[in-house]
Parts: C-alpha cells; sequence; structure tokens
C-alpha cells in the first residue's frame, strides 16, 4: 500500500531547506547523534541500528546494523595505528538511479548527522563520502553542511562537548562507476585506480588503508537520524514489509516513460503498479508497459505479463500467489524471491513499442565503458555482448549468436572478482530470455533498425 | 616547464593531506587540482604530483588512463557532456545528441574550430529523473527541450 512519508524530504524545495537552519527547525537538528554520543554505548547503537531494520539502500540490500556489528569490538583512539573508518557510499551511477543526490543537494544535514551516528556505532573517527566528481552541487552542499556542523562543535575533536572524536571529509572520485563497487570504492580513497579486491578479507577486517571499515550507502547513512529519532523498531514497522526485516521508509524513484518522473519517499513496500500509475502520473502516452528495470541497469527486468509462484503457505510471497509481480510489495526479499532484484529501489519504465534490441544495445554499450579490465570474463564478455548486440540490429547476426550471446552472458557470471560481471550478464540474459521473439524477428529481417525506437513521441 | 600548483591550490593540497593518513590517498584530488588550473593533465603535472605524493610516475599514469574524467590532452574552453545511457536514451538522449553534433558540426569526442566547445556522451549522471540532460562544465542542465539545448550552446559559442 502507497504511504507517503517526509522524514528525509521536508525540506526538499524549501528556500535554504538544505540549511543548518532548515534541519533544526523541520528535522530535528542534531538532536540523535548528541543522544548517541552522551547517552548510549557503542553496542547500545548498534543494537538501535539492527531494530530499524534498515535494508542498504545502494542495491545489495545487506542490513544496515548487522554490517556495524561486523566491526572489530574495540575502539581504537583517534590517531592509533589501526583506526576504524566510516566510508559513505554516494557514487550514485547506477543508469536509472537518482536518488541520493537529491539526499546531497537537498537534506545534506541528515548525511553528515548519520555520519556521526554511524562513527560512534561502528568505532571510527573519520567519515570519508564519496561522492563522484560530477555531482557538483552535491558536494558543495555536503562540504557547506560538514562546515555549519563543525562551526557548531557537532563536528571536531570533543562533538557534543563528548570526548570522541568525529572528522567527515568529501573525497571525489574521477568519473568510474566501478568506485561504487565497495573494494573499489576503497582503493579509489587510497589513490589508486579503482578496481576491486579480493574478499575475503572483507572491508569490516581490512578496508581503507587496510583497517577494518563499514561502507554503506548514503541512502542507508541518511536514514539512520530519522530512525534514532523515532525508535529503531517504530521506524521498522512504517514498513509494509516489517515482518521479513526490510523497514522503514525510503527514496523511490521513477524514470523512463512516465509522465511524471520523480523521486518520492514512502514507507517500505508500494507495487511496481503504484509507483507507475498513482506516483508517476501513469505511462507516456498512456501506452502499454513493455517491461521494468526495478532498480538500476543491473537488475533483470520484469513484464506485467510475468505472475508470482509461492504454493507454498510459509513463502513470504504466498499472499500474491498466482498475481501479477506488479502488484508485489517492493522489498529486497519479495523482489528476490521473484526473480530479479530491488537493487536502488529507482524503477525504469519502458512502454509497449520500444525495441528491446535496442535497449540491450544502449545497455551493453555502458557495461563495455565502465568495466575495470581486471577479469578478463568480464571485460571481454561485456565487449562480445556490446558487439553481438550490434550485430543483431545491424541484421547480420544468426540464430546462433543469440545462443552464443546466452552462452557469453553465462560465462561472466560467478567468474569475476566483484558482481559487477552478474550486473553485466543478469540483465543481458533477462532481456534475451524475455524478448527472444523481437532478437529473433532481427535475425529473420523482420526488424530493422531503422524502425528501432526507444522513444514513445519525439523530442523536442 | 615544471608544472606548480598555483598559491592557492597550494593552499588546499595541504588541506587535503591533513585528510589521509597517507600520500598517496591524496593522489586523486591533486590531479583534481592540476587539471582545475590547466584544464587537462600534463605530463609535467603528472610528474609534479608522483614527486610531491612520493608515488611513482607509473602509478600516477595508471591513475590518469583510468577514470573517464581527466583529460590526457588540452580540451576546449566548455565541456558539454551529453548522458547517453538508456534512461535518457529512452526520453530523446540520441536525439539530444544528434542535435548538438549538427549545431555545433563535430562529432562527439571532437572540439569545436574556435577552442570553445568539446561535446562528449557521458554514461549515467544520476538524472534519469529528468531526463534528457546534460553537463556543461560544473553544471547540469535537466528536462532538456531543443530550445533549451540551443540557447545553452548560444551562449558557450559567445562565450
Amino acid at each position: 500500500m502507497l504511504k507517503r512519508t517526509n522524514y528525509l524530504t521536508k525540506t526538499y524545495g524549501k528556500p535554504e531547506g538544505w540549511g543548518l537552519a532548515a534541519y533544526e527547525c523541520d528535522l530535528g537538528g542534531y538532536a540523535q547523534a548528541r543522544r548517541a554520543l552522551t547517552t548510549m554505548t557503542r553496542e547500545q547503537v548498534v543494537d538501535e541500528a539492527k531494530k530499524a531494520n534498515i535494508r542498504g539502500r545502494g542495491g545489495a540490500g545487506f542490513p544496515m546494523g548487522v554490517k556495524w556489528s561486523f566491526m572489530p569490538k574495540a575502539t581504537p583512539a583517534p590517531g592509533t595505528a589501526k583506526p576504524h573508518y566510516l566510508v559513505v557510499n554516494a557514487d550514485e551511477g547506477e543508469p536509472g538511479t537518482h536518488k541520493d543526490r537529491t539526499l546531497m543537494e537537498e537534506n545534506p544535514h541528515a548525511c553528515v548527522e548519520g555520519c556521526i551516528i554511524a562513527c560512534y556505532g561502528i568505532g571510527a573517527h573519520i567519515a570519508y563520502i564519496y561522492v563522484r566528481d560530477e555531482l557538483h552541487l552535491s558536494k558543495a552542499r555536503l562540504e557547506g553542511a560538514i562546515q555549519e556542523a563543525r562551526a557548531k562543535g557537532y563536528l571536531g575533536k570533543t562533538p557534543f562537548g563528548k570526548d570522541y572524536a568525529v572528522e567527515v571529509h568529501v573525497h571525489s572520485g574521477a568519473g568510474a562507476y566501478i568506485c561504487g563497487e565497495e573494494t573499489s570504492m576503497l582503493n579509489s580513497i587510497e589513490g589508486r585506480r579503482g578496481e576491486p579486491r579480493m574478499k575475503p578479507p572483507f572491508p569490516a577486517n581490512a578496508g581503507a588503508f587496510g583497517c577494518p571499515t563499514t561502507v554503506n550507502n548514503l541512502e542507508t547513512i541518511a536514514a539512520v537520524p530519522t530512525a534514532f529519532g523515532m525508535g529503531g523498531e517504530e521506524f521498522s514497522k512504517l514498513s509494509a514489509l516489517h515482518h521479513i526485516g526490510d523497514g522503514g521508509v525510503r527514496l523511490y524513484g521513477v524514470n523512463g516513460h512516465v509522465k511524471k518522473p520523480c523521486v518520492v519517499e514512502l514507507a517500505v513496500g508500494p507495487t511496481f503498479n503504484e509507483l507507475i500509475h498513482d506516483v508517476a502520473g501513469g505511462v507516456t502516452g498512456d501506452k502499454g508497459i513493455l517491461c521494468v528495470i526495478p532498480g538500476g541497469s543491473s537488475t533483470p527486468v520484469m513484464k506485467p505479463s510475468e505472475t508470482v509462484h509461492a504454493p507454498d503457505p510459509k513463502s513470504p510471497l504466498h499472499p500474491w500467489h498466482g498475481k501479477s509481480v506488479f502488484d508485489v510489495p517492493l522489498g529486497v526479499d519479495t523482489m528476490r524471491g521473484v526473480g530479479t532484484m530491488l537493487g536502488t529501489c529507482c524503477v525504469t519504465v519502458i512502454a509497449e513499442g520500444t525495441d528491446p534490441v535496442s535497449c540491450m544495445q544502449n545497455l551493453m554499450q555502458f557495461y563495455r565503458h565502465e568495466s575495470c579490465g581486471q577479469c578478463t570474463p568480464c571485460r571481454e564478455g561485456g565487449a562480445w555482448l556490446l558487439r553481438v548486440s550490434e550485430k543483431i540490429l545491424e541484421g547480420k547476426a544468426s540464430m546462433k549468436d543469440l545462443d552464443g550471446m546466452h552462452d557469453i552472458a553465462n560465462g561472466i557470471m560467478g567468474n569475476t572478482i566483484c558482481a559487477f560481471g552478474e550486473g553485466t550478464a543478469m540483465p543481458a540474459l533477462a532481456i534475451l530470455q524475455k524478448f527472444r521473439p523481437e532478437f529473433e524477428a532481427y535475425v529473420r529481417g523482420e526488424r530493422k533498425r531503422a524502425d528501432a525506437r526507444l522513444t514513445v513521441e519525439p523530442w523536442s | 616547464m615544471p608544472f606548480a600548483l598555483s598559491p592557492e591550490r597550494e593552499r588546499k593540497l595541504q588541506e587535503i593531506l591533513e585528510r589521509y593518513p597517507t600520500k598517496m590517498a591524496a593522489t586523486l584530488p591533486l590531479l583534481h587540482l592540476c587539471q582545475d588550473q590547466e584544464g587537462y593533465v600534463s605530463e609535467e603535472a603528472m610528474g609534479f604530483v608522483a614527486q610531491r605524493l612520493d608515488v611513482s610516475a607509473a602509478h600516477v599514469k595508471g591513475v590518469v588512463t583510468f577514470y573517464t574524467l581527466y583529460n590526457q590532452h588540452p580540451v576546449g574552453k566548455h565541456q558539454v557532456w551529453v548522458c547517453r545511457t538508456l534512461p535518457c536514451a529512452l526520453r530523446g538522449a540520441y536525439e539530444v545528441i544528434e542535435h548538438c553534433e549538427k549545431r555545433l558540426g563535430i562529432k562527439c569526442g571532437e572540439t569545436t574550430a574556435d577552442g570553445k566547445i568539446t561535446l562528449r556522451t557521458a554514461e549515467c549522471l544520476a538524472s534519469c529523473g529528468t531526463a534528457p540532460m546534460m553537463q556543461v562544465d560544473r553544471d547540469y542542465h535537466e528536462n532538456l527541450t531543443r530550445e533549451r539545448v540551443d540557447q545553452i550552446l548560444t551562449r558557450l559559442q559567445g562565450s
């Protein structure tokens, strides 16, 4: 059910809504960071975070509080040889994702306050917010918020008078999607090429500069003050999926072929149909829906004709057995259950009449460009998928090429250091499998590139 | 000529170095400062970075060539990046690119003869909800119409 909230977005669109004055007036100021540092122990902070059931907002959906609890229990003093670090992932760049940017631009203080609470919870004294370089306004707003917080004594050697130093720094990327992968981000912060690292060791053991590190998405961190303000459990209960450990409120984006693309804050659990029709005003030109990309281009596409198969009454998806996947509440586990991923919660809507093969070609161009090149299956496989897509569009492919595409994508899966390989292969496989007739029509010469459209209406 | 940072950027570098436990960590921010000053990262600037941060020239070169946003050659006075990735393409990005190419008489990746504008495509710029869009230098221009693109390009051409 659609439940609009404004815990994170109350100051959006207001004059100077990003400033400290607005944050204090509308969003509780830094009361929760103050409360955490001055009245709670580190363990209590992690417990509260666990109760909030904040599933990581970057795409993987790992429970935030649990991740915090992986950090070593001893809290090193500032300046010691093995400090802990918080790294906040604001390298937003997954095609179809446009939510973190709004938080940095419109509510940067929630990000900074979240950093203070998280640092205390994981025993860190330094947080690096990794922002992609292109987001100059986001960086300026974050820097402004950090300066305001420092001037007030909320950051520095003794925040809120507590002898627990916290500093927050903005670290700028330089144009590489792969740096959104957590270990690649750590290399990038260390001043290296953004190439992912083998895991283990996991960042909680050896992260930034070889020290224990927690990497959280920016929206995840920005939700922390709200969760602490109402209490973790109350926050979690706002969600329609509280009972399966997917709590709270989050930002949802809708883009592509809809009348009103937007970013909105909702309690966890709206459906695709609600997002498309009630939030985004329906499909452009009142067309039907070809498919949606659930949450960033790496998540496999879903068609409205797909139904839920969950005959087992114990399955969390059983209440929707036999119904359209477009009527299932969007959650980390519900989307996994229907064969896709929730990802970043920003839905790309693709209208009927759009050419799925051209969509594939466009996406493979992205993955080809952004592969870091470290692992052969990803570097070469992505390039192959792009070349075969182009061959198909040019009408020069055979049926064997379609099977070859399948094999290449399958060959990438599970054979790379990081999940970028799956991120390339999963959408390719889903588009190929779900739109096989359209691919075959190109091979038979019944579809032509000249007629292929990606837009519903001509751009004007 | 050997590369040197302006005094203001030199001060900024000192601030940056204090944020990290290693000098190497300042590689990306320092390269940004160099590019900010020269418009691209010259061989001399790379040598300067290696020397200031006590890292090898190979390390610096490896970083510069890895990241898309470091220019390895001089570029136009203004940078125009049109997002081409799917959510923008669904709302007309290909047409925006074609229009820019025609208006400027160059292809993506090229610079106008007067050296004013370098036109490039970008991969997703996190502006999918306000597509199609382009980045001009440091600013985003969103929900682009043909008229708006013309206004932007006219302004850049006259600058």
